[in-house]
């Protein structure tokens, strides 16, 4: 497993068709070395889980910034572990309040990124999740 | 299911159509290595009943949608799919953007169809390294039909040629001029030309461009005028008597699904051409000698690799660049030590 490539599949779940934020971060993994795979906008859970599971994907990236992140990011870990994908991490950034992060990281989200987050600290969060 | 799960556990369910052990086979004969080599190993024995189909153009010309118009068509006809979007890795960071998932969204929530994106992870050619085995794996695991969509490809990435039964190769209007048309590579491995975008202006231009090219080369005598002069174009002769596929043009508004069904039919009637005086079997004969020489190729590269001590590598090639050495000689001496 020499040359194992991290690979990562970035969505943006949810009606909300702002992608600017999703594809600035897409294009810094890639520059970082990643495998990132682009699946755009207005994806279901269902759609992102089927996505994840083709490309064999270490980490999912969710864009959230609706404000339905409590819904669909438990939603999509749910799919995701009950098709046996039980070792991929999950990764949320957009507009998430304070209060929802521990929720949401009991739900299964291992990292939570609000606004202002360098992408640098994506990049080394995800380098110590996937080993 | 664990990542590490051993290729001798990933076979049986790969075979038996678990979607995520073909999976994550996939990403094992990408990393390569012993595992690979099990699975392949494991699987070949069950290949060769899926009909490959490379898409290939230049970027921008619609591959992507041409590919999900294709998939609802087959579908349609009761077949199950599988698509290979290649995309390139970055020379400078490894990196990858795979974007071709975002007009392919349509083909979401159906079990018959299974698209992975893969990147080429520095192989030239339009492919990526690990196509052919990828291929191999998306065969043994049952799809009937698997569409391979290479990079976007400039003139001469003809690659997928040697790897694909049918190639497709997707033109579309405002590209380039008849002179473009009858230069060599990209445009001579078509089975079936597609112009797409052809609600465009410019597309007779591109159709007729690529038509006249096709009648130098199948040898049909003709007329023209040129100057107020007729001129008569004497016949061409055909290179092979026995190979006696015609190539087509056609047009494809693949966004609104506009022509598709008749590529999907052309590609049929040469899957069947070809299934005729074992033209697919010299087909395969041909891919497995390819197949079998790259691999000699890239493992006598590795033990070349792992047989020279690393500094006796740098040594030559400083000779080199003093120029005290020319390069076929530090060449000899390399495979010299080799024995």
């Amino acid at each position: 497993m020499a040359d194992r490539k991290i690979r990562i599949l970035v969505a943006k779940p949810g009606l909300d068709g702002h992608d600017r934020g999703a594809k600035v971060v897409a294009r810094a993994l890639r520059d970082a070395g990643f495998e990132v795979i682009y699946t755009g906008i207005r994806q279901t859970p269902a759609m992102i889980a089927e996505a994840a599971l083709q490309e064999d994907v270490d980490v999912v990236g969710l864009s959230i910034l609706s404000g339905a992140h409590m819904t669909l990011c438990p939603k999509v870990v749910d799919l995701l572990r009950g098709q046996g994908q039980d070792d991929v991490t999950v990764l949320v950034g957009g507009i998430i309040p304070d209060e929802d992060v521990a929720p949401l990281q009991a739900a299964g989200v291992q990292g939570v990124f609000g606004p202002g987050t360098s992408t640098q600290d994506i990049i080394e969060f995800i380098r110590t999740a996937v080993i | 299911m664990p990542k590490s799960l051993p290729p001798s556990q990933l076979i049986p369910r790969l075979l038996a159509g678990d979607r995520l052990a073909l999976s994550r086979a996939i990403s094992r004969v990408e990393d390569g290595g012993d595992n690979a080599r099990e699975l392949l190993a494991g699987v070949f024995p069950h290949t060769g009943r899926g009909h490959l189909i490379g898409i290939t153009g230049a970027p921008g010309t619609g591959k992507s949608t041409l590919v999900t118009g294709l998939v609802q068509a087959y579908r349609a006809a009761g077949l199950t799919v599988a698509v290979l979007a290649v995309d390139p890795t970055s020379p400078f960071t490894g990196g990858a953007l795979l974007g071709d998932r975002v007009r392919m969204s349509k083909l979401s929530g159906d079990a018959g169809v299974f698209v992975r994106s893969m990147a080429t992870r520095g192989s030239l050619g339009g492919l990526a390294g690990a196509t052919a085995d990828a291929l191999l794996l998306l065969d043994a695991a049952g799809y009937e039909r698997i569409l391979i969509e290479t990079v976007g490809v400039g003139q001469a990435e003809v690659e997928i040629a040697g790897t694909a039964h049918t190639t497709v190769v997707v033109e579309a209007p405002g590209l380039g001029d008849e002179v473009q048309a009858i230069k060599a590579g990209v445009l001579e491995i078509a089975d079936i030309f597609v112009v797409n975008k052809a609600d465009r202006p410019g597309v007779e231009r591109t159709v007729g461009a690529l038509e006249l090219m096709l009648h130098m080369a199948d040898g049909t005598p003709r007329q023209l005028f040129h100057h107020g002069q007729l001129l008569e174009v004497a016949a061409a002769p055909l290179e092979d008597e026995s190979d006696g596929w015609q190539v087509q043009v056609f047009k494809t508004v693949a966004a609104s699904g506009g022509g598709i069904p008749e590529v999907m039919a052309e590609i049929e009637r040469h899957r069947l051409w070809l299934a005729e005086n074992g033209r697919l079997a010299a087909r395969e004969r041909l891919r497995m000698a390819r197949s079998v020489e790259q691999i000699v190729q890239a493992e006598l590269l590795r033990r070349l690799r792992a047989a020279l001590p690393a500094d006796s590598l740098a040594e030559l090639v400083e000779e080199v660049a003093a120029r005290s050495l020319d390069p076929y000689a530090a060449a000899e001496q390399i495979l010299d030590r080799m024995g």
